[in-house]
């Protein structure tokens, strides 16, 4: 089910804050974050954020058609490599 | 025979039914175009005069995204998904199920007939 409408966007504050910053000061390097849940805002975009994946911060350079979606949609957190013996599969 | 939203010929089976041949109405967006057009449910395609065929395909084009319009829009958010690296583009790309599925086991309606794996015998 879809979020109520009626709360707004998800954001983890800090976030949001250091979006801000980073805007006010001019675009600059990448924010980390761990906060894979928060939704991307109109303000993000142009922003880089490196979007934990549980092992590295993959750079996300956010553009106009991500917003509305969650920063760990950008982030894959599992590696598959294909099945032994599988030809169809690429490995990596 | 009655041609409604392109190539659509639905037979002599009441409205409510024959709209839902064309893709993108079902029972529920049928029903409404059958009461916006004003028709008792029991009329048959058969029976319906010119007028009433021109108003259906009047309400049909004005209210709803129907046959190949609804198909590229569909195509279109898939591709923006995919072109946009998303979770969800990728599950796409691969044929995999996009809203989190197992794909231990089952799948199939994604992944297509099953494929004998060499040497999996006991």
């Amino acid at each position: 089910m879809a979020r109520s409408v009626w709360k707004g966007p998800f954001v983890d504050g800090y976030l949001l804050k250091k979006a801000e910053e980073a805007r006010a000061t001019g675009r600059k390097d990448i924010i980390r974050t761990w906060s894979r849940r928060s939704t991307i805002l109109p303000q993000f975009v142009g922003l880089t954020f490196g979007v934990y994946n549980g092992r590295k911060f993959l750079p996300v350079l956010v553009n106009e058609n991500m917003v509305g979606h969650k920063f760990g949609e950008f982030s894959p957190t599992r590696v598959f490599h294909g099945h032994a013996g599988d030809k169809r599969a690429r490995r990596g | 025979m009655a041609r409604i939203a392109g190539v659509n010929i639905p037979t002599n089976k009441r409205v409510e039914i024959s709209l839902t041949y064309i893709h993108g109405i079902g029972r529920t967006k049928a029903r409404q175009i059958r009461e916006t057009v004003g028709l008792p449910a029991e009329k048959r395609v058969s029976q319906l005069s010119d007028a009433e065929v021109i108003r259906i395909r009047e309400v049909i084009d004005q209210s709803y995204v129907v046959e190949g319009d609804l198909r590229r829009e569909v195509a279109m958010n898939i591709k923006r998904l995919m072109d946009l690296g998303t979770y969800r583009g990728l599950r796409h790309r691969r044929g995999l199920p996009v809203r989190g599925q197992r794909t231990h086991t089952n799948a199939r309606t994604r992944k297509g007939p099953a494929r004998p794996i060499a040497g999996k015998k006991k």
